[in-house]
């Protein structure tokens, strides 16, 4: 059976891992990992597990489910065509792109639906690859994401789009198949940005992390011993790799050019909180460090030069500096496209060029950048597994919904990780906060929560092994509630005064002119996308 | 006289076997403060937010002293200092970590997993001894006996002493939530003699330890230590307390819903698997804990349109919660079928229930093997008596006559 767990909902109650102890373990206090393939006879367990979960994150597979419920099919009201007929195409074949075809179905839509991917496998879910997979209790090949319903599609796998006819309405396939559509949903997220020297990354031994493949090849690796693995890079990804080497018992160095661990994310306070853990776990960290080469020998990595000066021996490379959106595809479709993504507004239409708003094109998952209203308005892109899930199903229903009836996605942002037996969780946009107050327990303890304010507001919340609180934050952000907390709460810090978030500085794509403007008259007023996103 | 107030009529026992329209009453607002001070709050938002409200307090310290002097009954306990219940963070967490890695998970995550056979064994004789008769008392024969069997095999106390022990139990558990003068004397006694008891099982636990909870806790040091003394005492008396009334009550609850439910028994005899979801939507439905009393402000609280002050009491009314039907699509039905059913009955937040996993097997377990060995069960009275307290709510007994018992 397949089972996925969203561990943005999770608050690590355990009563998963009571149910079915071979399915669902708890890492220290609180922080979940699951078996998303767990065997046969554990079917009656999972379900136990499933069913008593108190904030019912734990999804499994169609065919596992108990007793289907009675399909709750919303009848087409008579005339809507594309409710009925309708040709939905989606490209990218993931968490957002599954979750978007799910929800049309869930809707009562009857048309087709065409799933496009450019990997050759189906849909599968991607944190478990930095995770269980390389601590080997889940193989990379068993992270398929269950089916919470039939979605009919017809499905073309490894096979890239890569072109948009915004006009004929048709996507054009890699193999030169069109592919014709009334409405698009654009899920191709992002891919892992490799390693810049086009000669070291194609040595034996380093490796990026993000599909399946990338998975697989590396746990290989990690298996056969090397003496030392180089991490470059320490946002979420590349702490969470230096964490599963330290418990594999294989020698790390992390080489991060900024300040700390996590600054980007969760800024300087949190960052020399996370650098501290590293090193007490025996990581190798090397903060204001880049890698100036990566050195092999017979196309084997052998060692890595770094910028303070020093030569390390390494066999294995991770190379953790996040990722491309994947929008290439779209450069000549008319659309707002650039390194952050492709903008759409809060209902997840997609802007043209000129930033009108299209009917037909939908935006959801990493690859989509979106005002978000909570925060000033604000174009975001979100790399949040939570994230594609709600856009994906914001932009589903609208697809099929006539205007008054559209949805505004204004899910709050959250994200988790989970390294060196912490269970980090943060919701809300900490790097648009300039001060941060820890509200709650101590750093000491490992077990804190702290506040991000920006101009007198609450913008975010990050916990440490106290992800049961974060509901209480959450709400304080919707409500725009003052910062620094003017009351008392249960288990104080002994200092909550406020401090510089240190963020880094932040970077707008001011180098990334993208467009130009043409026309004088509002008519012929037209903006243009130029050659934007090749510069990177 | 004054007319009593909507909280009062609720408290009332007339009103025991049929809370609910009163507790739609409760929902017309979501906070209401009684004359004595006390908010009560019926609605599932505003329930689940003040769970997770980090201003909420469960010590009895932060009460302002004209309430303190009432705090409730969980809160008495001799001298003993309070169980995690009623501490808060970090204590709160040290102490229920400390506990659970006797309990679960990430300790002992098989414990109540490895425990299935011996449960349903344990279900399997007590529906076996209903053999030879046409009437039983639910809650006599099954429900209470069951879970008394489970903990006396979690704590590992031996067999042939399990009658002295449940001897100890039933008092204490029989008098929360109640007072007078002859019940808080065999209540005490009833402490003193099982205190008397678990000190000597810890004792030779400690000599010859084996593989229970007890065992583990005077012998097994985890980073945070162990519970000594009176901290120790008060989690086996919390453990004894909170994990009995409340499972006695949600199997005969659930008996009760069943029986006035007949399909619903028919697809539990009939269909694998039913029971687990069917369980869930019984906690929802017919939880035990109606009310959860005890916690405190520590700040004022402004939330559905009122204001909650710094160190008044709360009393938090879990199963009008879980019948609001602004949250919860048709709240009032019981819907075993009911999908994304994320019920308030185990609480929610820090203090979620700590028994809930071995509360939710006892009842799939019990309800199971009842549904599928009792021939043409019918309740000899409907509503059946029910106990006094409006906090722990269920049948007093549960009498039900039948044709025969199918064998295991």
């Amino acid at each position: 059976m397949r089972v996925v767990v969203d561990l943005t909902k999770c608050q690590g109650y355990a009563q998963c891992a009571f149910l079915a102890p071979d399915a669902f373990r708890m890492v220290g206090d609180e922080a979940l990992m699951f078996d998303p393939a767990p065997s046969a006879d554990q079917r009656l367990k999972v379900l136990r597990a499933a069913a008593a979960c108190p904030v019912q994150a734990i999804q499994v597979d169609l065919a596992d489910l108990p007793t289907p419920p009675p399909e709750q099919t919303v009848v087409a009201a008579k005339g809507d065509r594309l409710r009925r007929e309708g040709r939905v195409v989606i490209v990218g074949a993931s968490l957002a792109g599954l979750k978007a075809a799910e929800q049309l179905r869930a809707e009562g839509f009857t048309g087709s639906i065409t799933m496009i991917g450019d990997e050759a496998e189906g849909p599968y879910d991607r944190p478990p690859l930095s995770k269980q997979v390389q601590t080997g209790w889940v193989h990379s090949a068993d992270t398929a994401l269950p089916r919470h319903r039939d979605i009919d599609a017809d499905w073309r796998l490894g096979v890239a789009a890569t072109a948009l006819d915004l006009d004929r309405k048709r996507v054009t396939l890699a193999d030169g198949q069109d592919v014709e559509f009334d409405r698009l949903l654009v899920a191709t997220g992002v891919r892992a940005r490799p390693w810049p020297v086009p000669e070291e990354a194609a040595l034996d031994g380093v490796f990026t992390i993000r599909t399946r493949g990338d998975a697989a090849g590396l746990r290989e690796r990690l298996m056969a011993g090397p003496k030392r693995v180089l991490v470059i890079g320490s946002g979420f990804t590349g702490s969470e790799m230096a964490s599963v080497c330290c418990e594999l018992g294989i020698p790390v160095t992390v080489a991060e050019a900024g300040t700390a661990p996590l600054v980007g994310a969760l800024g300087g306070v949190i960052g020399r909180i996370s650098a501290g853990i590293m090193r007490e776990h025996g990581v190798d960290l090397r903060t204001h460090t880049k890698v100036n080469s990566l050195q092999g020998e017979d196309g084997k990595l052998r060692r890595a030069v770094l910028s303070d000066g020093t030569t390390i021996e390494v066999d294995v490379a991770v190379v953790a500096l996040g990722g491309i959106r994947n929008v290439e595809w779209l450069e000549s479709a008319g659309l707002a496209v650039g390194v952050w993504g492709l903008a759409c507004d809060a209902g997840c239409r997609a802007f043209t060029a000129a930033g009108l708003v299209t009917d037909d094109v939908f935006v959801a998952g990493d690859v989509a950048r979106q005002p978000q209203p909570m925060f000033g308005y604000q174009f975001l892109a979100m790399e949040h597994w939570g994230n594609a899930v709600t856009q994906a199903e914001v932009a589903a229903h609208n697809m099929i919904s006539s205007e008054s009836e559209r949805w505004p996605h204004l899910e709050m942002p959250a994200f988790w990780s989970l390294q060196f037996g912490h269970n980090i969780k943060s919701v809300g946009v900490p790097p648009i906060a300039d001060q941060i107050a820890i509200t709650q327990g101590t750093v000491e303890s490992r077990q804190f929560v702290a506040a991000y304010g920006y101009k007198g507001r609450v913008v975010g919340a990050v916990s440490w092994n106290q992800g049961k609180w974060l509901d209480f934050y959450q709400q304080l952000i919707e409500q725009a509630a003052p910062f620094p907390l003017p009351y008392d709460m249960t288990n104080p810090p002994p200092d909550r005064t406020p401090v510089p978030a240190e963020f880094p500085e932040r970077v707008f794509p001011a180098h990334d002119a993208t467009v130009v403007v043409t026309g004088h008259d509002p008519s012929e007023r037209r903006a243009t996308l130029v050659g934007s996103s090749r510069r990177r | 006289m004054t007319e009593p107030s909507l909280f009062q009529e609720i408290l009332d026992y007339g009103n025991r076997a049929n809370p609910w329209p009163l507790y739609e009453k409760l929902r017309s607002q979501p906070v209401w403060q009684e004359a004595d001070g006390t908010y009560v709050v019926g609605t599932y938002r505003e329930i689940y937010a003040l769970l997770h409200d980090p201003r909420i307090s469960s010590d009895a310290a932060n009460l302002l002293p004209e309430f303190a002097e009432k705090a409730g009954p969980l809160a008495q306990t001799g001298n003993l200092p309070p169980s995690f219940i009623r501490t808060d963070p970090p204590r709160h967490d040290t102490l229920r970590r400390i506990a659970m890695r006797q309990f679960g998970p990430p300790h002992r995550p098989d414990r109540i997993d490895k425990l299935t056979p011996k449960l349903a064994a344990i279900v399997d004789r007590l529906v076996g001894d209903l053999a030879g008769r046409q009437q039983c008392d639910l809650v006599d024969d099954v429900a209470y006996p069951f879970p008394v069997a489970v903990i006396c095999e979690l704590l590992g106390v031996p067999e042939e002493d399990e009658p002295r022990f449940s001897q100890w139990v039933g008092p204490l558990v029989d008098s929360t939530g109640k007072s007078s003068p002859e019940l808080t004397k065999m209540r005490t006694d009833a402490i003193q003699q099982l205190g008397m008891y678990m000190f000597q099982l810890a004792q030779s636990k400690r000599a010859n330890p084996g593989e229970d909870m007890l065992s583990g806790f005077v012998t097994d040091d985890g980073p945070d230590g162990r519970l000594e003394g009176g901290d120790l005492f008060s989690a086996l008396i919390l453990l004894l307390v909170a994990g009995h009334e409340t499972t006695v009550n949600l199997i005969a609850n659930g008996w009760l819903t069943l029986q006035r439910h007949p399909e619903v028994l028919e697809r539990l005899r009939t269909e694998p698997d039913f029971s687990v979801r069917m369980v869930e939507e019984l906690l929802r439905y017919e939880g035990s804990v109606h009310f959860l009393p005890n916690r405190t402000a520590v700040a004022d609280i402004e939330i559905g349109g009122a204001t909650i002050r710094k160190g008044h009491p709360i009393t938090l009314v879990l199963a009008s919660g879980n019948r609001d039907t602004d949250c919860i699509p048709h709240a009032d039905r019981f819907d075993p079928d009911r999908t994304g059913n994320v019920h308030l009955a185990f609480g929610n937040g820090v203090h979620y229930c700590f028994g809930a996993p071995l509360a939710r097997l006892e009842a799939q377990l019990a309800l199971t093997a009842l549904a599928k060995r009792l021939q043409n069960p019918r309740l000899v009275a409907d509503p059946p008596p029910y106990r006094p307290s409006p906090v722990l709510r269920g049948p007093v007994h549960l009498e039900v006559a039948y044709d025969g018992v199918l064998p295991a």
